[in-house]
């Protein structure tokens, strides 16, 4: 173990915490990645496509960003 | 010929580059992070700063990353507002509260330094309120964002005050060195401040000994592909998320043209 001297605390603090948050970050992306994709999966296996996908895929906007909606 | 740029305009191109690089950029970025670690925790301690200079190996990078994050989210906005670009908000979205979280960490662990070094957790002085506002701003981008229904007019408010809010940036970076440029007359004074000027990017190279300087540099290496590979991964989510809705909108029309024909019909 080596020795981090009289701060050990603060300095394992500001590791514990920092990782922590990192952690809690990539939990929340990849949670939300998955849940997304499971819902577009759903509505795709229900037979909902995007309007481009019908079209035969050739011009895709599937993003909808908000200066095409 | 496209520029990289224009080609990443289209979104299911962008999903299927971005989907090829991001397991790969996860694997370097967490390799390079705790190749940087690891190395800050091998180097000698300061001869000031003794073992607390552990914490910098953290607190600096997620401090450039905190401005970086910033950077992005306010170059996004002007991607929106001028090219209309139609991933600009996508970025711009994803981003904030990458750089929020980046930003925070900046402010715990310095505050976690500060204690044993400067004998407090927090003082009031110009860089540490400026990245504390910093904080707030991208606190606030998200809220407004959330606040707004309409998502194309959410988008272009957060921008504008994305854009805004840009000027905290020169004032994070000159509030402790202060600016002077003789040439043109600008003479701007450092605050009286606690934190110190910066070590790394300065005019004349580091003054930090190499054998900080390196894993400092390979952990904010780490840090910035982490920082790359999050955003990538909100992005991605951002355009799903955008597909679903866009989805339900269709499904929905459907449906109603459906009734409307039904009507017509009975």
């Amino acid at each position: 173990m080596i020795d981090l001297g009289p701060h050990t605390r603060f300095i394992v603090v500001a590791y514990v915490l920092a990782a922590a948050v990192l952690a809690a970050l990539i939990v929340w992306l990849y949670a939300d990645g998955r849940r997304l994709a499971a819902r577009l999966k759903e509505l795709d296996e229900r037979g909902v496509k995007r309007r481009s996908a019908t079209r035969g895929g050739q011009t895709p906007s599937g993003a909808g960003g908000s200066n095409a909606a | 010929m496209q520029t990289l740029t224009q080609r990443l305009a289209n979104p299911t191109r962008f999903m299927a580059l971005s989907g090829a690089i991001l397991p790969w950029l996860a694997l370097i970025a967490t390799a390079v992070t705790i190749t940087g670690l690891v190395m800050g925790f091998r180097a000698p301690p300061d001869y000031q700063q003794g073992e607390t200079v552990r914490i910098m190996f953290i607190h600096v990078p997620a401090a450039w990353l905190a401005m970086m994050g910033y950077a992005f989210v306010a170059m996004s906005s002007f991607g929106l507002l001028v090219f209309r670009h139609p991933l600009a908000d996508v970025s711009a979205k994803a981003a904030a509260p990458i750089g929020a979280a980046f930003t925070f960490i900046a402010l715990v662990t310095g505050s976690l330094w500060g204690k044993p070094m400067w004998g407090t957790y927090w003082v009031w002085d110009a860089r540490l309120t400026s990245v504390l506002i910093l904080f707030f701003l991208y606190l606030g981008l998200i809220a407004l964002r959330a606040s707004v229904d309409d998502e194309a007019l959410g988008a272009k408010l957060v921008a504008v005050l994305a854009l805004v809010g840009v000027t905290i940036l020169p004032f994070i970076k000159i509030s402790v060195e202060g600016l002077s440029i003789p040439s043109l007359g600008i003479n701007i004074p450092g605050w009286n401040t606690l934190h110190q000027p910066s070590s790394v990017l300065r005019v004349g190279g580091p003054k930090i000994h190499s054998s900080i300087l390196v894993p400092l540099l390979v952990s904010a290496v780490g840090f910035t592909l982490l920082f790359v590979t999050l955003h990538l991964k909100g992005m991605r989510n951002e355009i799903l998320r955008r597909r679903l809705v866009a989805l339900r909108l269709t499904e929905v029309e459907r449906v109603r043209r459906r009734e409307i024909e039904g009507a017509g019909q009975a």
